[in-house]
């Protein structure tokens, strides 16, 4: 070393760490800073022997206090199931209509339906009920089975085409995969829908497939194109499409008749959970346009 | 501009052999090892004026903490009639007239602001008084350091007891000693758990084991850090543990008035006899009696140091032998380095307490201030805010109308409860739906008191009046004659 080892101000040693001629002084460290430091090796030990601390090959070593994080999470919802039956139970035994007039009850309703249909719901319908293709939107006024409190609880319990024996069911035919139409036909047809929900369509196709529509449609989506609550046959002259509504969405449901399901959720909710999902749908869906139907 | 006046130390003379570390670590290791043994002080009683102020300062801090909680405050229904309470079971902070929700938390942020311009600007001026007068660890060491008076005795009594063998004598002064430590460390957490419960219900609870673990675990806490940091480490947690003396070195200059030995009166020093002509020496005899009475075992006539917590006590000290040698008093004193040294040049020293670093300080705390008053004064009983629903971000109808989702977040900071008509602005001809309401128009809406109520709100427009993308709108929220204004937007794409 070159540098002179003292600190000519203060006269204490220095280290031999220098960072562009600035250089730590050697002070000594308190002696109670060495005790601290003990005392913590001292807890450490303390630590393992009674928390889990040591991994092993098959294990790991399980401490005196028999601390589990498991166990707490397990503990911990149960003691939130315990707590959820009790706002279950009081729903249970409110109506529909009574959850939705009291203030207390609808927001009790609302907060624990919003949480059942993030958890359950959005998957499908999306986060805030918006809906995508091939599975509607429960934030408007258009229902296939009916958007009324009743109707959406049922809704809710029994499903479409699920496997609960009171299902919703009904069956659009893949008119053209199964050959019953012919893909001229079905071009007719989608012009036919199109001037329905009145917009502008080839007027010779229309004209030429009135007789083709009352034969094969009418029965379900009825001979205006109304639809039907009880069939949960889509109504052809709004706006709303459950596959999406320009020529080539039409020609493809028409072609392949997709049917959408929904599960069965009464094994799943129980009756005062199922109340808060469908007072939390009803309250953020804009009415029912189709009710008067 | 520090001044160096103790050449004593041993620097090592320009030319000599370099050492090796291996050297270096024996030689520490003869002179007490790589860690250094704390050095017990002895800090002896001094009568005077700051000394004055300081048990003036003590009496009036302490009494502020433990006074405090006990004020009673009445405030309506439920709420605690707790003076000054931070709630946080109820999420509120009370303090008297004034209440604050956990959203205004800024109003704490800016009072630390506050507090530290504060800290910076008195140091500017007149250097660490704080550390000197009114730092917790201060007022408590020197609390500490009177009950160890009243059962040692003075600084001689008690180095001579902490010399002498085991005795009954020594193990009564020293154990009463300790007891009444742990007794005020005790009585300091357990003040302190009184500003977050209800002082009167907790001082029952806690004896019964009822009180919430939080007490039981804060009181254990501060009353070990009380009796270890006020009893036992005293000066280590200055010099080692705080920040602040590193700090404060930046706030400092040589117009601060600081706790000085005026090196141009007193050198050069030396013992004096009543016989002797001060001509020709300095008014320092010598005495030591800064040193023993000093609480931070420094010696202040080696200049601003580290250390040194400006309490003045050395002042005192030697204004008493200077009034026994009949020199003027003021050998030691607040004074400014820049002062001591233009007299030590025969001029006469400038004061400036108005330097730029001053008047930083003194504008940034008014703006910081003004501020804050400002805010305050803005408070409004009705803390509103609109949510607006991303997703979907609009719904349209089967009539071609647009609906937007809205979760309205009504606070009402009052204590009464309060009806609010929400209506919307902004887009011609919407309407304004809440589930549980009838009916559309403004929804009438019962606030209760000192609480968050969640309101679900649609608006429905017809298609003509909601334009592409997102247009500004806004709730409007009447409370009586006060009408808030909430900003949002009303949103609609192209159609799907």
């Amino acid at each position: 070393m070159s540098e002179p080892d003292r600190d000519e101000h203060s006269g204490v040693e220095l280290t031999d760490h220098e960072w562009d001629g600035i250089r730590e002084l050697d002070n000594p460290l308190p002696r109670w800073w060495l005790w601290v430091w003990y005392a913590t090796i001292a807890f450490s030990v303390v630590y393992w022997v009674l928390m889990p601390a040591w991994p092993g090959i098959s294990g790991y070593t399980r401490g005196l206090l028999g601390q589990s994080d498991r166990a707490e999470v397990a503990r911990e919802l149960q003691e939130l199931r315990l707590a959820r039956a009790e706002g279950e139970a009081v729903l249970q035994a409110a109506t529909l209509e009574q959850i939705e007039a009291d203030p207390e009850l609808l927001s009790r309703a609302l907060a624990m339906g919003q949480s059942v249909f993030g958890d359950n719901c959005a998957t499908c319908h999306g986060a805030g009920g918006g809906g995508a293709p091939g599975y509607p939107n429960l934030r408007d006024d258009v229902w296939l089975w009916g958007g009324s409190l009743e109707e959406i609880e049922h809704t809710i319990r029994v499903g479409v085409r699920s496997n609960h024996p009171d299902t919703r069911t009904s069956v659009m035919p893949a008119f053209g995969r199964d050959n019953m139409l012919t893909g001229a036909q079905i071009s007719d047809l989608t012009e036919y829908v199109v001037a329905l929900s009145g917009r502008d369509a080839d007027p010779e196709a229309v004209a030429r497939s009135g007789q083709l529509y009352a034969d094969n449609c009418a029965a379900c989506h009825g001979p205006t194109g109304g639809g039907s609550r009880e069939l949960g046959a889509p109504d052809l002259t709004d706006r709303e499409w459950l596959y999406g509504g320009d020529r080539a969405e039409i020609r493809r449901q028409i072609h392949n008749g997709r049917n959408g399901v929904m599960p069965s959720w009464e094994d799943r909710f129980s009756p005062g959970l199922a109340k808060a999902l469908a007072v939390y749908v009803h309250a953020n869906a804009a009415g029912d346009s189709g009710a008067a139907r | 501009m520090t001044t160096i006046i103790d050449q004593s130390r041993n620097v090592r003379p320009a030319g000599a052999a370099p050492v090796s570390v291996a050297e270096r670590q024996r030689a520490k290791a003869r002179a007490g090892g790589l860690y250094k043994p704390r050095v017990p002080i002895y800090p002896k009683l001094v009568h005077g004026r700051w000394r004055q102020v300081k048990w003036a300062l003590l009496i009036l801090t302490l009494a502020i903490y433990y006074v405090t909680p006990w004020i009673r405050w009445s405030r309506p229904g439920d709420l605690p009639d707790q003076a000054v309470l931070v709630d946080f079971d109820g999420g509120r902070f009370y303090f008297f007239w004034i209440q604050l929700w956990p959203q205004e938390v800024y109003f704490i942020t800016g009072l630390l602001v506050l507090a530290a311009l504060a800290l910076f600007l008195t140091t500017a001026l007149f250097g660490r008084l704080w550390c000197g007068y009114a730092c917790p660890q201060t007022v408590w060491t020197d609390l500490y350091i009177y009950i160890e008076r009243m059962f040692e005795g003075d600084r001689n009594a008690r180095m001579r007891l902490d010399a002498a063998p085991l005795s009954f004598n020594k193990l009564w002064r020293k154990g009463g000693k300790h007891a009444v430590w742990i007794g005020v460390a005790f009585g300091t957490g357990g003040a302190w758990i009184f500003y977050f419960h209800d002082a009167p219900t907790l001082i029952r609870t806690f004896w019964i084991g009822q009180a919430p673990m939080t007490a039981y675990v804060s009181c254990a806490l501060l009353t070990f850090t009380t009796y270890v940091f006020a009893g036992h480490m005293r000066e280590q947690v200055c010099t080692y543990m705080c920040p602040w003396p590193r700090i404060q070195g930046a706030m400092l200059d040589d117009q601060s008035f600081q706790v000085t030995y005026r090196y141009d009166r007193g050198e050069p020093r030396g013992p004096h006899k009543k016989t002797e002509s001060w001509d020709g020496r300095g008014d320092c005899i010598d005495c030591n009696q800064c040193v023993v009475v000093c609480p931070m075992g420094i010696d202040i006539r080696d200049g601003a140091q580290l250390e040194c917590i400006n309490c003045g006590l050395c002042v005192d000290a030697c204004d008493e032998i200077m009034d026994k040698v009949g020199r003027p008093r003021g050998l030691i004193a607040y004074d400014t380095d820049a002062a001591v040294a233009a007299r030590n040049v025969g001029e006469t020293p400038k004061y400036r307490l108005v330097r730029p670093r001053t008047v930083y300080y003194a504008v940034a705390l008014a703006v910081v201030s003004g501020l804050m008053v400002w805010g305050f004064m803005g408070r409004k009983d009705l803390d509103a805010h609109a949510l607006r629903d991303r997703n979907p971000a609009y719904v349209q109808l089967s009539d071609g109308s647009v609906r937007n989702g809205y979760t309205l977040k009504l606070g009402n900071r009052g204590f009464e409860p309060a009806t609010v008509e929400i209506d919307f602005a902004g887009v011609e001809g919407a309407q304004v739906h809440s589930p549980g309401h009838e009916g559309d128009g403004p929804v009438q809406v019962e606030l209760a008191p000192n609480q968050v109520t969640s309101v679900r709100v649609f608006v429905t427009a017809p298609p003509e009046a909601a334009g592409e993308g997102a247009q500004d709108a806004a709730f409007e929220i009447r409370n009586g004659d006060k009408t808030h204004t909430v900003d949002t937007a009303f949103a609609f794409g192209s159609q799907r």
